[in-house]
């Protein structure tokens, strides 16, 4: 070749190459955007197979699952975030995950709690949740704490009190269980739902779990509980105020003047507290807790 | 005579040819001759005449489909005859990660010498085949010369008596064969047996006590080089110069052609000193006067015109 | 007893090692390694599990890998490249020749699983700060892969006989998916009606080399001891499979016109 031909070929590479790759950008985008559409159905259809998952991934099962779990995790964090409302594939995806690795207690922990909760901290399916949890018992019938994610189901989200004390029971049965778990059976036998289990229980799970969401929302549900125990007691002391001045306090401010609070006390949100048109204590209507605890009150 | 060194009685191949390989070829057919212990043996024939093939069943590297041949009184089953063995393929492959030296040591260490023995040998045979400089280049690096210097030297480290070799000049420049030809003579000194095919005939001519020759597959002869041609003086030949002026004696005109400033006649012998005479009366400068024999390159052509039908070329296939 | 196998062996090895193919591989783990320490941190809580899930995967995903690749080509290269002319002119036998290729192998395999392993060792001590005893059962896991490997290997060197690398290819892979599958498929011929799909699968359950006797990635992920009834009880398997099929491949070898 002659030599001009052969530079003649470097400068149409030069010139070309970065023409021809920056003319497929708006070309990707418009593919991408195509294929996003039909990536949720595919998606749909993949996950409906854990079983057939596990024996495709040829011995690899194991990493497969961490790999789903960490799906799982992006998209309910991601879901959280962005505080939409649609958690469809949660339930799959947590179902390949399990089937993949039937030993991954976090997973159920996860699920458990997740699935359960009202939109839009979680999916509102409480029964997926127990499909979930119950799926693990049968797979590792040793496994004390399942039996405690179950029962914190029923006696949390569904209140279903004889369901839970009875998942405990079975759960305290099991080798390796803690004490507490036939004490919990015992108590919540006799006097159902009260805040002292459900604040134990939730502290339990904030304590036991390194996740940072599940910890976030176990936190958030115990700052509700202690709302509502700042809120009885500020309704003693109103009782208590009435007695001694014959009349009901105008503010929160009141109390503290007479003596029975030192100052006026800050919910969780860092608001003080307020009294409401009827003279009740609540929380001030600007403060965060507000619609939480309005969102998880009847809860005990 | 003691054992021969070879023995080949009627060694037959055949080849399963065809995509359901039903038809076959005969690539031998019948081989039977013998080397002498000490001789220095020539296995001529063109190319797709089966020498490579022959090489390769003495080898062990294929089975012979019927006939037998024994090296030293051995048979070529025996492995253990091989430590008597060496040989140098065509066209040399070897491991072309390693050097020269550790190729040396790798195939020394198939034959049970000690340590020191095998580096000594190591050094020895790169010295004697001129690889002493770059010994610590890998293979990859080497020209062909390079090469089939390596495959001797490793044909021969092990001091085999039988030294097989296949197209040892083969692809080399004069230097190379030359070299390979002193090679072989000093074997020959050493007073071992070397075999070696080829299709260059002038090496052969020089280099034999013995050939033999295969075509087709099939043996035409085996003999002395001089036998196998069977000496036929064909004539004189004299080359001659005219000084200016003079011109070429009208009666031997029409057998005289220029060749270059010269002139060459041929005569048959009974003419020579006639037509000598006649020159000098001419005034004609004598440059030489040579005998001309047949070469085994004429015998060749006469014998590979004769056969009618034509082998494969299988090893071509293999270039 | 000739040393023969042990040299070609270690020249063998000595290919793979000047052949870069192999050290690509070696990075290629390294950064799966480097890998797992991140995945690490999104799966908080499961760290240790992750990258033993991961660490062990990759090793024996990357050694497969080689095993089959290099191992198809182990004898039919030197048959293309006619570099075994000038070798079995020499007093060497054609089994003690295809020991010595398939020891090199593995040699190989076992050097390079071994700098794999002390990989994710060094990943383990970066997330717990600690090796406890626990982690001995990782070396357990590892060793079955490498019993693993050992098969595929002479799997391949099995097809190297007689095949070219790509057919090679396909037919170890394609055992090595079957013998996964083994027991599905003796599951799937126990439901049918017919005595001969059953007779038919279970022939094939125990004639196909069974590689998911070898798989403890997820048990030791967790933690769980492996009993030593296994380890023996895979080895032999391995050993026995692998010298069924050694002696095949020598057969082939011992019998085919070269070239």
């Amino acid at each position: 070749m002659v030599a001009s031909a052969r530079s003649k070929q470097i400068w149409l590479a030069t010139l070309g190459v970065p023409l021809l790759l920056l003319s497929l950008y708006p070309l990707q985008q418009s593919i991408a955007e195509k294929k996003e559409s039909i990536a949720e159905q595919q998606q749909e259809l993949l996950l409906r197979s854990g079983k057939l998952l596990k024996k495709l991934s040829l011995g690899y099962d194991s990493l497969l699952a961490d790999i789903y779990w960490t799906r799982t995790v992006q998209y309910n964090g991601g879901i959280l975030e962005r505080g939409e409302s649609d958690f469809s594939l949660l339930a799959p995806l947590l179902d390949v995950t399990t089937d993949l690795d039937p030993r991954l207690d976090v997973a159920y922990q996860y699920g458990a709690i997740f699935l359960s909760e009202k939109v839009p901290a979680g999916a509102g399916r409480p029964d997926q949740a127990t499909a979930l949890v119950r799926k693990g018992i049968a797979l590792n019938p040793t496994n004390w704490r399942l039996y405690y994610n179950l029962g914190f189901v029923y006696y949390w989200y569904l209140r279903d009190y004889k369901q839970a004390s009875q998942t405990f029971w079975e759960g305290s049965k099991v080798p390796g269980a803690l004490p507490w778990m036939g004490a919990m059976a015992a108590h919540i036998a006799e006097t159902g739902g009260s805040r002292d289990t459900s604040r134990f229980m939730w502290s339990q799970i904030y304590e036991s779990t390194q996740d940072v969401t599940v910890r976030a929302n176990a936190l958030a549900h115990l700052q509700v509980l202690r709302t509502q125990d700042d809120l009885d007691l500020l309704k003693t002391f109103i009782e208590t105020y009435k007695k001694r001045t014959g009349h009901a306090p105008t503010s929160v401010q009141d109390l503290a003047n007479a003596g029975l609070l030192l100052s006026v006390p800050q919910d969780p949100g860092g608001y003080v507290y307020v009294l409401d048109a009827n003279g009740e204590p609540a929380v001030d209507p600007q403060s965060p807790m507000a619609e939480r605890v309005r969102d998880w009150s009847g809860r005990k | 005579m003691g054992t021969p060194a070879i023995e080949i009685e009627g060694l037959t191949k055949d080849y399963a040819v065809g995509f359901w390989r039903k038809r076959t070829r005969r690539a031998l057919d019948g081989l039977t001759f013998q080397v002498r212990e000490g001789e220095v043996f020539g296995f001529l024939g063109p190319n797709g005449a089966g020498k490579t093939t022959t090489l390769k069943l003495l080898m062990g590297l294929i089975f012979p489909t019927s006939g037998t041949a024994r090296i030293r009184g051995r048979s070529i089953d025996d492995v253990e005859m091989h430590r008597e063995i060496g040989f140098l393929p065509e066209q040399p492959y070897f491991y072309d990660y390693l050097t020269a030296r550790e190729l040396l040591d790798y195939s020394a260490r198939f034959f049970r010498f000690t340590e020191a023995d095998r580096r000594e040998r190591v050094t020895r045979f790169l010295e004697r085949v001129g690889l002493s400089a770059a010994a610590d280049v890998q293979l990859r690096r080497f020209s062909k010369g390079m090469l089939q210097r390596v495959g001797i030297a490793q044909a021969i480290l092990h001091d085999p008596q039988v030294i097989f070799l296949d197209e040892p000049t083969s692809g080399l420049d004069p230097v190379g064969r030359r070299e390979v030809r002193d090679i072989i003579l000093d074997l020959q000194r050493q007073g071992r047996t070397v075999f070696f095919s080829t299709h260059i005939l002038p090496d052969a001519e020089v280099l034999c006590d013995r050939v033999a020759v295969l075509v087709g597959g099939k043996l035409q002869g085996v003999g002395t080089p001089q036998e196998i041609v069977s000496i036929e003086v064909q004539g004189m030949e004299i080359l001659f110069e005219l000084p200016a002026g003079r011109s070429v004696p009208g009666a031997l005109a029409g057998r005289v052609t220029p060749s270059g400033v010269a002139y060459r006649l041929e005569v048959p012998e009974a003419e020579l000193y006639d037509a000598i005479t006649q020159l000098r009366a001419a005034e004609a400068r004598i440059l030489s006067v040579t005998q001309l024999k047949p070469t085994l390159e004429d015998y060749f052509f006469r014998l590979v015109g004769r056969e009618t039908a034509p082998s494969y070329a299988v090893e071509v296939a293999n270039k | 007893m000739s040393s023969v196998p042990l040299f070609v062996a270690v020249n063998t090895f000595r290919e793979s090692v000047r052949d870069r193919v192999l050290y690509n591989l070696i990075f290629f783990a390294l950064l799966m390694m480097a890998a797992a320490v991140l995945v690490g941190q999104i799966s908080i809580g499961i760290e240790r599990l992750v990258i033993i899930n991961l660490g062990l995967s990759a090793i024996s995903l990357l050694g497969l890998v080689m095993s089959v690749f290099i191992g198809v080509g182990l004898v039919y290269k030197e048959i293309e490249k006619r570099t075994l002319y000038s070798i079995l002119a020499k007093p060497v036998r054609r089994w003690e020749f295809l020991a010595g290729k398939y020891l090199g192998l593995l040699l190989t395999l076992a050097i390079n699983t071994a700098l794999m392993t002390l990989g994710l060792f060094l990943a383990l001590l970066y997330v717990d700060r600690a090796i406890g005893r626990a982690d001995a059962h990782i070396l357990l896991a590892v060793y079955f892969i490498l019993l693993e490997f050992a098969l595929v290997t002479a799997l391949a060197l099995f097809f190297s006989c007689f095949s070219t690398p790509i057919l090679s290819t396909l037919y170890t892979l394609g055992l090595y998916v079957a013998g996964m599958f083994a027991s599905d498929l003796r599951d799937a011929g126990a439901l049918s009606s017919s005595g001969a799909v059953k007779a038919v699968t279970s022939v094939l359950y125990y004639a196909l080399p069974n590689f998911s006797n070898f798989n403890v990635i997820g048990a030791t992920a967790h933690g769980d001891p492996i009993p030593i009834s296994l380890v023996w009880q895979n080895t032999a398997y391995a050993a026995i499979y692998i010298l069924a099929l050694l002696l095949a491949a020598s057969a082939v070898f011992s019998n085919r016109n070269l070239k």
